[in-house]
């Protein structure tokens, strides 16, 4: 119900940042759109963790912030590479573990991985992510320990700790 | 306090505008950096590297001057939503292509690339 409730809420307030108006017809429009959205959902089955991830994951709005300032420290260090006189890199495969449990904190985790520069994730098998860098001194596993320990508590909670 | 709020607001009203087109340039810049990475490094997974700065800070300072010159809030709700739907799909559209390439076998570079080659080379 709460992950109900949660789409209804994301997809009227997507209405209302899309269209502006308020005169009741665009609003009953609106309400038919979400209506019908929710029952198509509904249908498909997806109104669950993965499909309305809106209510649980307030973990994330903590997580992003700190993501973001990776991202800024990150790029510095890929626009540097780009732009440097001598081409000077070091690309690497490596393995990575990681501790999350459900598929949505592995989706997190990766999804920062690929989305800092510098490092993508190119493959992912069971908990095993295959992540290639662009300098092998900076993605050496242990660098990516505290993305895991923080996506893993964003998304799975304190029950990931279990 | 009202009107040093008011003439705050008058500042804000004056200043968003030069900062906005400031950070639209600052993206565009990057973004340019980013395609200067893309032509100069070796293989595929360097250059989606290079790729990921014109998707991370190229495209979000744009839309952060945009915000910032943006008319309305329904302005902003609307660069907003392109932010994260942005932020969201870059890295899965990312993942894709680095997955295809190694499913389809295309070796990665690995190890030092640039100066010490190039001096095996002039040897």
């Amino acid at each position: 119900m709460a992950y109900f409730l949660g789409l209804v809420l994301a997809l009227a307030a997507f209405w209302l940042g899309m269209s502006g108006h308020t005169e009741p017809l665009l609003l009953i429009l609106g309400a038919v759109s979400v209506a019908l959205s929710c029952i198509l959902a509904y249908r498909l089955d997806i109104i669950d963790r993965e499909g309305a991830p809106y209510v649980r994951s307030f973990g994330l709005l903590a997580y992003y912030p700190w993501l973001f300032w990776e991202i800024i420290k990150a790029n510095w260090v890929v626009i540097k590479a780009c732009v440097k006189a001598d081409l000077d890199i070091a690309p690497a495969l490596v393995k990575v573990k990681t501790c999350c449990r459900s598929d949505l904190a592995k989706v997190t985790f990766a999804n920062s991985i690929t989305l800092t520069p510098g490092t993508i994730t190119v493959e992912i098998d069971g908990d095993k992510l295959l992540v290639h860098g662009l300098y092998e001194q900076l993605s050496q596993p242990e660098a990516f320990a505290e993305m895991d320990r923080r996506s893993a508590l964003a998304v799975d909670g304190k029950e990931a700790k279990a | 306090m009202a009107d040093l709020l008011n003439q705050l607001a008058d500042i804000w009203e004056v200043v968003r505008f030069p900062l906005g087109a400031a950070f639209c340039l600052a993206g565009a810049l990057l973004c340019m950096v980013g395609t200067v990475g893309v032509l100069r490094f070796p293989d595929v997974y360097t250059r989606l590297h290079a790729a990921s700065i014109t998707d991370t800070s190229g495209a979000g300072l744009v839309l952060l001057g945009m915000a910032l010159i943006a008319p309305g809030w329904l302005v902003i709700a609307k660069v907003i939503a392109i932010g994260l739907f942005l932020f969201l799909t870059s890295p899965t559209a990312c993942h894709a292509l680095a997955n295809a390439a190694h499913t389809a076998g295309v070796q990665p570079v690995i190890g030092r690339v640039g100066q010490a080659q190039d001096a095996e080379g002039d040897a």
